[in-house]
């Protein structure tokens, strides 16, 4: 798929990350304001795609682009990059609102506004009235939830998320994945999101990176995927 | 987290500081033992009693034991502040004078009076104690009378010594059984393993098994029963005198070549061998003094086994033999 | 995962201790061989049958020792895992941090007041009409004294592991029906396997170093180890050469044992949880507790005998006096300050070197050189047990002579020795901890851009408070406890309180001493209960960072 320059939010040129024997090959470009599910079997790459766009690994060759900018050197923090994992996205021992602080800043310097902005990110994910309570006391669910009120404040234009449900039972899935839509429409975000449900990829993505082996075998809009079986790695992926 | 060391050297530094010694005009240095600087140690009462006379202030400097005392000065080599050292012992003398940082003492000695007789023209002996087996009257009745008693004796009646590898009494020990066994030592060590319950590395591990009951006797000095009288107040604890004769230690001090003022140093020497000394000596070091005392000593002092015969080999002897008996006695100790 | 400056500067600054603690021992080794004076005398021969068979019998005693250790470590630190609401049992913890405080010659003298020909034991087999005392001089005196010294500290180290089990692990063994034996060989055994390379090998090092118990309840110079020999050969004989060439031996020889051991035990991955509240579902039955209970109570019962042994030979001294004593009080802060800075001395620099570690090895391919800094750290953090404070001390009083008074620079020697003791202890409670708290929060803190100081205070110390604590309680213990340094430099201008008890010893004065082991064990009781918080239900919750 080709884009106009100015369109691209993230575009990985040529990026090989070599980890012992296996060596991994990416390229690609993200749409602005696009949402694009990752899949792929497990150990075909997905995580370390992400990882290098968030800055959490660094390619041994090749560019990482995000806006338009050449991001190497950048640390995690300094990239306009929100990360949401699958578990272990807040710490047990701060309550939830400073857990959302942290993301406005991380030397918890919070005045009134700041807090009103905590209040209304709580407000927005349905929490309200939950900035008081410690993480192990919330649901799988609701602590996904202030991860996401964390990402809110944070105003990252990038969004990457490493199966931010894959820990939660189907009812509360489809729950987020409405609450996911609803905060791409009102802010924008370009998200990218790891799934291994056919479900999330239907109900969210625009379109699908789908990984195989280290390399990215096919990058499409998400009516064509799905209708792509004559590919067994995807028609397993389907379940076809 | 590398910031916070800082800190910690600064304090650290300051804690350094804090305990540096402040310093004097005419002061005489003085290197000795620790039990001798201890507060119930001859030190205070000696520095005292000579800053009277001598208008100057004695300062110490004390090491663990007389051992670590030559260790001391020759890792110090030319830099010692030491003017005088004292508390080496007769085994160490030659040894200490092949260092060549002692000076002859010059100073008339004919007052001092030693069993064995040894006489140095460079280091003074300022008290002596022959070691002894102490036993426990309560639980050994009948002591044994001579060293090869204790060799041949019961071996369910256990003695603990010292190691002579890492101690001074362990190494007198060695060189009594080899006056008085020769060439035998090795066999008669042998024999007597069976009776020694454990070897220390100190004196005071030894003396702690020994006052804990855990055996009957013990490597020490025939003075050490006359602490238990004076201070404790008891007899329960007694010396073993040994027909064969006993071997002694004798305590020496000397004047160093880079002593500061060396008419003070060697007034030192002449005090030290003087009746103010050595009163001060036998109930504050526990050993015998080898002059003159200004008052009797105390009763208990009377008490004292006194042996009829003292071994002492001479320091070159010593030295030149050290390494083979104590090849010797590990051979003998080490069978099972 | 940290940001590159901070990276930078931990990797900066782990190498800067690590460059610190190699020129603080080389130092102190080259002085000493370059040192050349009249009267040291050196025959030339180092490696004769003597050096031989001590050796033999170094490698015997410790290997034996360490053996004993962790067998008897891995009931109790189980038993005390299973058993959160034993009744006392953050006490019975914190008891096991105790004997590493003590001088070996009062812990000696305790274990011969139970273990002793007059001791509790022959007492008590007198009284049931056995009139034969079992004799403990010999190799089984020094593994007794070995146990009761390295027993409590595996069992504290294995305990901390088994602690950090993630809580579903016990969910899932509940759930699957799993036995006792299935959890051990399943859940338990790995966690431990993973610890035992570090603990064993601090505990072999420490038993072959070990001087007064071995002479002491050895029996004869049969028992003998290479320490013993380094102390004959600086101390007694003065031969420098001799010293090192043996301190070389007793590096090498354990170095060789060490790698082996790390090459037969896998390492093992901690495992990571959601955070779940810890709650362990076996030794619920009567008959699992009971056995727990068996078993604690015999370990107590081994602790606490000869400590109660110290203490009551302690209180028949005269205390008021000696508490009034200004010599004993001098003594008291002089050795709780030695004590706190080369404490927390060691505890900082452990920290830097483990996170440096971390940060080298952390990159996909690390360089040479990064790879260097990881095995320099390793290594230096469990060798620098075996060099002798013998060979340091009198090495730099070599090197400082030329300064003035060397006396003047003893406490900041004796501290940094006693800081470069503690670092093998140190290093090892907090290894294990600092790697699964940094699993844990790593990727988030720099997601987030915590770093820095917030992360310091915000996340690093709710997460490793305990370990960091129990590390410090150790480290002060040890320098509380030692001897060795101090006894080096020792001037009537440094009196620290094992130095005053030897003292007194030496001065026949055994019941000042006995009752200045009870100070001391006092002061370590203090140490190990700062060191050892309560953990409260809010604590178990805790110990997940994240969730």
């Amino acid at each position: 798929m080709s884009l106009p320059e100015t369109d691209i939010a993230v575009r990985l040129d040529n990026v090989r990350v070599q980890f012992g024997e296996t060596g991994l090959h990416f390229d690609c470009a993200v749409g602005k304001g696009q949402i694009v599910a990752v899949t792929g079997a497990s150990g075909s790459g997905k995580s370390t795609l992400l990882n290098v766009i968030a800055g959490f690994e660094t390619p041994d060759t090749g560019r990482v682009e995000i806006l338009g900018k050449d991001v190497a050197g950048r640390d995690p923090a300094e990239r306009p990059v929100s990360v949401i994992f699958q578990e272990h996205n807040l710490f047990a021992h701060l309550d939830v609102a400073t857990n959302i602080g942290l993301g406005i800043d991380p030397a918890l310097r919070l005045g009134i506004k700041e807090k009103a902005k905590i209040a209304s990110a709580l407000l927005r994910v349905g929490l309200e009235g939950f900035g008081k309570r410690l993480p192990p006391t919330l649901s799988g669910g609701e602590r996904q939830r202030v991860a996401l009120a964390r990402a809110l404040v944070r105003r990252k234009p990038v969004l990457l998320l490493d199966e931010p449900f894959a820990a939660l039972d189907p009812g509360l899935r489809a729950g987020m994945s409405s609450l996911l839509l609803d905060l791409h429409q009102q802010e924008g975000h370009t998200i990218l999101i790891i799934t291994h449900h056919p479900d999330d990829v239907r109900t969210l993505a625009d379109s699908v990176l789908f990984l195989d082996k280290g390399r990215i075998l096919l990058h499409e809009p998400v009516t064509q995927f799905l209708d792509h079986t004559d590919l067994p790695a995807v028609a397993q992926f389907l379940g076809r | 987290m590398r910031k916070a060391i800082i800190p910690f050297l600064a304090a650290a530094a300051a804690f350094t500081i804090a305990f540096s010694a402040s310093a004097e005009d005419k002061v005489l240095t003085v290197y000795t033992y620790e039990s001798f600087t201890s507060e119930w140690g001859p030190g205070a009462k000696v520095a005292e009693a000579f800053e009277k006379t001598c208008g100057c202030k004695v300062s110490y400097v004390s090491v663990a034991d007389g051992v670590e005392l030559l260790t001391r000065l020759k890792l110090e080599g030319a830099s010692s502040k030491a003017d005088i050292v004292l508390g080496l012992d007769t085994n160490l003398v030659s040894e200490a004078k092949a260092t060549g940082f002692f000076a002859p003492h010059g100073i008339d000695t004919s007052a001092v009076k030693v069993p064995g007789g040894f006489t140095d023209d460079t280091f003074v002996p300022y008290d002596y104690g022959h070691f002894a087996v102490v036993y426990d009257t309560e639980t050994m009745k009948e002591p044994p009378k001579s060293l090869k008693e204790l060799v041949e004796g019961d071996p369910n009646q256990k003695i603990v010594i010292e190691d002579p590898r890492t101690s001074t009494p362990g190494l007198g020990l060695l060189l009594w059984m080899k006056s008085v066994y020769g060439d035998e030592a090795g066999a008669a060590w042998a024999k007597l393993k069976d009776r020694v319950l454990t070897v220390t590395p100190g004196w005071s591990e030894a003396y702690g098994l020994f006052t804990k009951g855990e055996a009957p006797m013990v490597l020490s000095y025939t003075t050490s029963p006359a602490y238990h009288m004076v201070a404790e107040n008891t007899d329960r604890y007694q010396a073993a005198a040994f027909s064969e004769g006993h071997y002694i230690q004798i305590e020496v001090a000397g004047v160093t070549k880079a002593a500061k003022d060396p008419a003070l140093a060697k007034d030192f020497l002449t005090f030290v061998t003087g009746p103010e000394f050595q009163s001060i000596i036998p109930t504050t070091n526990w050993m015998m003094p080898v002059a003159a005392t200004k008052a009797p000593l105390p009763e208990a002092f009377g008490k004292l086994v006194t042996p009829e015969k003292t071994f002492l080999m001479s320091s070159d002897e010593v030295a030149a033999n050290r390494k083979a008996w104590i090849d010797e006695w590990l051979a003998a100790m080490s069978k099972n | 995962m940290i940001n590159r400056i901070e990276r930078r500067l931990t990797l900066t600054a782990g190498a800067l201790c690590l460059g610190g603690i190699v020129l603080f021992v080389c130092l102190a080794a080259v002085a000493l061989l370059a040192f050349d004076e009249p009267g040291s005398a050196n025959d030339g021969v180092v490696f004769d049958a003597y050096v031989w068979r001590v050796a033999r019998f170094t490698l015997l005693q410790a290997s034996l020792s360490t053996v004993l250790s962790i067998v008897f470590a891995i009931p109790v630190a189980r038993a005390l895992a299973r058993q959160a609401a034993f009744p006392g049992r953050v006490w019975i913890i914190r008891l096991m941090a105790l004997p590493l405080g003590l001088p070996a010659l009062v812990a000696a003298l305790g274990l011969i007041g139970i273990w002793g020909r007059q001791g509790a034991l022959n007492t008590a087999l007198v009284a049931i009409g056995l009139d034969q005392p079992v004799s403990i001089y010999g190799l089984s005196g020094i593994l007794v004294a070995h146990v009761f010294f390295n027993m409590p500290l595996a069992a504290r180290l294995m305990l901390g592991g088994l602690e950090r089990i993630p809580g579903e692990y016990w969910l899932a063994g509940a759930n699957l029906g799993m036995r006792p034996l299935s959890i051990f060989r399943f859940i338990e055994w790995p966690v431990i396997r993973g610890l035992l390379p570090g603990i064993a090998g601090l505990i072999f090092m420490l038993c072959a170093t070990s001087f007064t118990l071995v002479l002491t309840l050895g029996g004869g110079p049969a028992a003998s180890t290479i320490e013993v020999a380094i102390y004959q050969a600086l101390r007694f004989d003065f031969d420098p050469p001799r010293a090192i060439a043996l301190s070389l031996l007793q590096i090498s020889v354990t170095a060789a044992l060490l790698v082996a051991i790390r090459l037969l035990t896998p390492a093992a991955d901690e495992g990571h949880g959601g955070g779940r509240k810890v709650r362990r579902f076996d030794g619920r039955g009567g008959f699992g507790r009971a056995g727990d209970g068996l078993v604690i109570a015999l370990a107590v019962l081994f602790l606490a005998l000869p400590l109660g042994s110290v203490v009551s030979s302690g209180l028949r001294a005269d205390l008021v006096k000696l508490a009034g004593d200004a010599m004993v009080q001098r003594a008291l802060v002089t050795s709780i300050v030695i004590a706190l800075i080369s404490g927390l001395l060691c505890v900082v620099s452990a920290s830097v070197m483990i996170r440096a570690r971390q940060a080298a090895l952390s990159s996909r391919r690390p360089t040479v050189l990064l790879r260097g800094l990881a095995v320099g750290i390793f290594a230096s953090s469990s060798l620098v047990l075996l060099v002798p404070p013998v060979v340091l001390g009198a090495g730099w009083f070599l090197l400082l002579r030329p300064f003035g008074d060397v006396a003047r620079f003893a406490p900041l020697l004796v501290i940094l020795i006693n800081t470069l003791m503690a670092l093998p202890f140190v290093y090892r409670v907090l290894e294990p901890a600092m790697a699964t708290h940094t699993a844990r929060t790593a990727k988030l803190a720099v997601s987030l851009g915590l770093s820095g100081w917030y992360r310091l205070r915000l996340i690093d110390w709710p997460g490793l408070r305990r370990p960091l604590l129990m590390a410090l309680s150790f480290a002060c213990a040890l320098s509380l406890g030692d001897l060795g340094a101090v006894a080096l430099f020792g001037s009537q201008d440094m009196v620290t309180l094992p130095w005053l008890l030897y003292s007194r010893m030496a001065g026949y004065r055994s019941t000042d001493a006995a009752g200045l082991a009870l100070f001391l064990g006092l002061v370590c009781l203090a140490l190990t209960i700062a060191g050892t918080p309560r953990a409260g239900a809010d604590d178990q919750r805790r110990k997940d960072v994240t969730a």
